[in-house]
């Protein structure tokens, strides 16, 4: 493929504890294309979380390495926004400060006030916050709260769009609406995301891959599955698409049969 | 500022305006009917007490000869003024005199050099107390944040933090008292010594509270708010600036506070020992001065103490409500 946008290379990482060197992710081999949309799945402590952080920057990897446009990622930036998991926005700033925060980081010099300011709005209205851009996290709701992470991570204009478990602590209903979202600003902006899940119709709906990882410790990519459903893909429609529900099987197959959890 | 917002306005004026008139009694007699029964209930008791304890000095004071003390501190304040008024109109007739003998007369304003008067002295401790109180936190918070930041840092402060904190500022009185006046050598010194002294008192215990606090707060930064830094490659001051500071304000004022109500009691004392102008020194006067009044004189100094103390207190928590982000915290 000629036009690999990020690439993760036998990836593996060791964490020290005073046991000894805990192995979470072994050989881990992945390349994404530019706007493509990744889902990463597998059950809870299988290191989905460690490739992120990898591919953020926040962890190093021990072995192996990661690749953006051909450069090797080693610390955080911008141009890999995570949406993380519990919104982590900045209590003390309104919706429209939180964003501002990451664009005055981001277009440093190169937007105006005035620029800066309508990109903000830009953003917030592209996830629906517009009509609460001035109120603080604590005056809205969960939902609301990914929002303007989304937002935050869209406002820095990433070459890549890290995901982690954005929807996984809202309500089946607001995620649905979420999701929708999502789809929306993803076919205009057709940005290259990774998201990590553990629901599985999410991972069908927004994928165009779904990377399914083994068990840890010493978890790697078990199996990958492309979802080859034409976008703009609708939940109501899908949900007796006898092609949907192949793919839903798939992965449900792969995580409770070849990768059933042993609870210990 | 609407004083309809403060809550002491707010049940007389619902129980004028006839909202729910029995629920604003209340109110009021649990605000203000409360509270005045203890104090008369405490002035009772001050006054049975008094009564029965005699000093070498004569009768310790009651509430009444305490009154009558305060009075005659005004009254003596304002004979201060007068005088005072008076010196500096003196001054201006001879000026005045001599340049109509002389335009070219070299002319002097003499300051007036009377004896401070009580409130001077209020205000002499305020200064102090300020500064010092100021100087240790422009010092402390910045380096809280530090070794909050750096867990390296901390190991190695720490144990200094915890050996220092405990000692009472009076021990290092003499230590302070002989570095300034080794130090501090000028032919016009701008500060009096006395001064210095107290100050540096009050700063060195003003510091470790402060310290404490504050790193305590930088360490409730989370690992997600470093995240989100980490992803902006914030740079360390937008870091601090923007994350750990909103983050660790409400710690921070805890340990300020803690800091100014010590510095306080502290300032008393070194007034005292340094016999630098303020309350401390006035209390001590008075108690060399022997005479009938002086109990009296130091009862009223006392609850003044007091008085500016809770004041104080009450000023920093108004600052912290106003710079603090969180307004739902129930600060008191």
């Amino acid at each position: 493929m000629s036009d690999v946008h990020l690439e993760l290379t036998q990836v593996g990482i060791e964490f020290p504890t005073p046991k000894g060197p805990f192995r979470a992710l072994r050989d881990v081999n992945l390349k994404i294309n530019q706007g493509e949309f990744i889902s990463l799945i597998g059950h809870s402590g299988c290191g989905k979380s460690t490739v992120l952080n990898i591919v953020a920057g926040l962890y190093e990897a021990t072995e192996g390495g990661v690749l953006l446009d051909g450069k090797e990622v080693r610390t955080p930036g911008p141009e890999r926004a995570v949406v993380f998991q519990n919104h982590s926005l900045l209590p003390w700033l309104s919706a429209y400060e939180n964003v501002e925060l990451a664009v005055d980081q981001v277009f440093k010099g190169s937007k105006t006030p005035a620029e800066k300011k309508e990109w903000i709005e830009h953003n917030l209205k592209l996830v629906h916050m517009d009509h609460a851009m001035h109120k603080r996290p604590d005056e809205i709701s969960g939902g609301m709260k990914q929002r303007v992470g989304i937002a935050r991570a869209l406002s820095m204009q990433p070459e890549v769009m890290l995901m982690d478990e954005p929807f996984g602590a809202l309500d089946a209903l607001t995620r649905a609406h979420l999701q929708d979202s999502l789809m929306e600003i993803q076919k205009d902006l057709n940005n290259t995301v990774i998201m990590i899940t553990h629901d599985v119709d999410e991972a069908v709906l927004l994928s165009d891959r779904i990377v399914m990882m083994t068990n840890g410790p010493a978890a790697t990519i078990g199996e990958i599955l492309h979802v080859d459903l034409p976008h703009p893909r609708d939940r109501l429609a899908l949900a007796d698409d006898p092609q949907y529900n192949h793919y839903r099987s798939e992965v449900l197959r792969f995580l409770y049969e070849k990768q059933r959890k042993v609870e210990h | 500022m609407n004083p309809l917002t403060w809550s002491f306005v707010e049940p007389f004026y619902k129980l004028i305006s006839g909202e729910d008139r029995k629920g604003q009694m209340k109110k009021i007699t649990q605000m203000l009917g409360l509270p005045m029964m203890g104090l008369l209930v405490f002035l009772l008791l001050w006054q049975g007490a008094s009564s029965s304890i005699n000093t070498s000095l004569g009768q310790f004071p009651g509430p009444v000869q305490t009154y009558q003390q305060f009075t005659n501190l005004v009254d003596e304040a304002q004979e201060e003024a007068v005088k005072e008024e008076r010196f500096y109109e003196r001054q201006e007739e001879r000026n005045a005199r001599k340049l109509e003998k002389n335009p070219e007369a070299e002319i002097k304003i003499r300051d007036y050099v009377g004896p401070p008067t009580f409130f001077d002295q209020i205000g002499r401790s305020l200064v102090t107390v300020m500064s010092g109180f100021i100087l240790a936190s422009l010092i402390a918070i910045p380096i809280g944040i530090v070794i909050g930041l750096n867990s390296n840092v901390y190991a190695a402060v720490n144990p200094l933090i915890q050996i220092f904190k405990p000692v009472s500022p009076l021990a290092w009185l003499p230590l302070v008292t002989m570095v300034v006046s080794a130090v501090y050598i000028s032919d016009d010194p701008m500060f009096d010594k006395a001064f210095l002294n107290s100050m540096f008192t009050v700063l060195l215990c003003c510091l470790w509270p402060t310290i404490i606090n504050t790193a305590a707060g930088v360490a409730t930064v989370t690992q997600d708010l470093k995240n989100v830094s980490q992803v902006l490659n914030l740079s360390w001051m937008t870091h601090v600036r923007k994350i750990v500071l909103p983050c660790s304000i409400p710690m921070m004022f805890t340990g300020l506070r803690i800091s100014l109500g010590i510095a306080w009691m502290v300032l008393i004392a070194a007034e005292m020992l340094a016999q630098n102008p303020g309350l401390g020194k006035f209390v001590w006067d008075e108690f060399q001065n022997g005479s009938s009044e002086s109990l009296g004189r130091i009862m009223v100094a006392v609850i003044v103490i007091g008085i500016v103390g809770f004041v104080l207190d009450r000023g920093m928590l108004m600052v912290q409500k106003a710079v603090s982000w969180d307004k739902s915290v129930a600060l008191r």
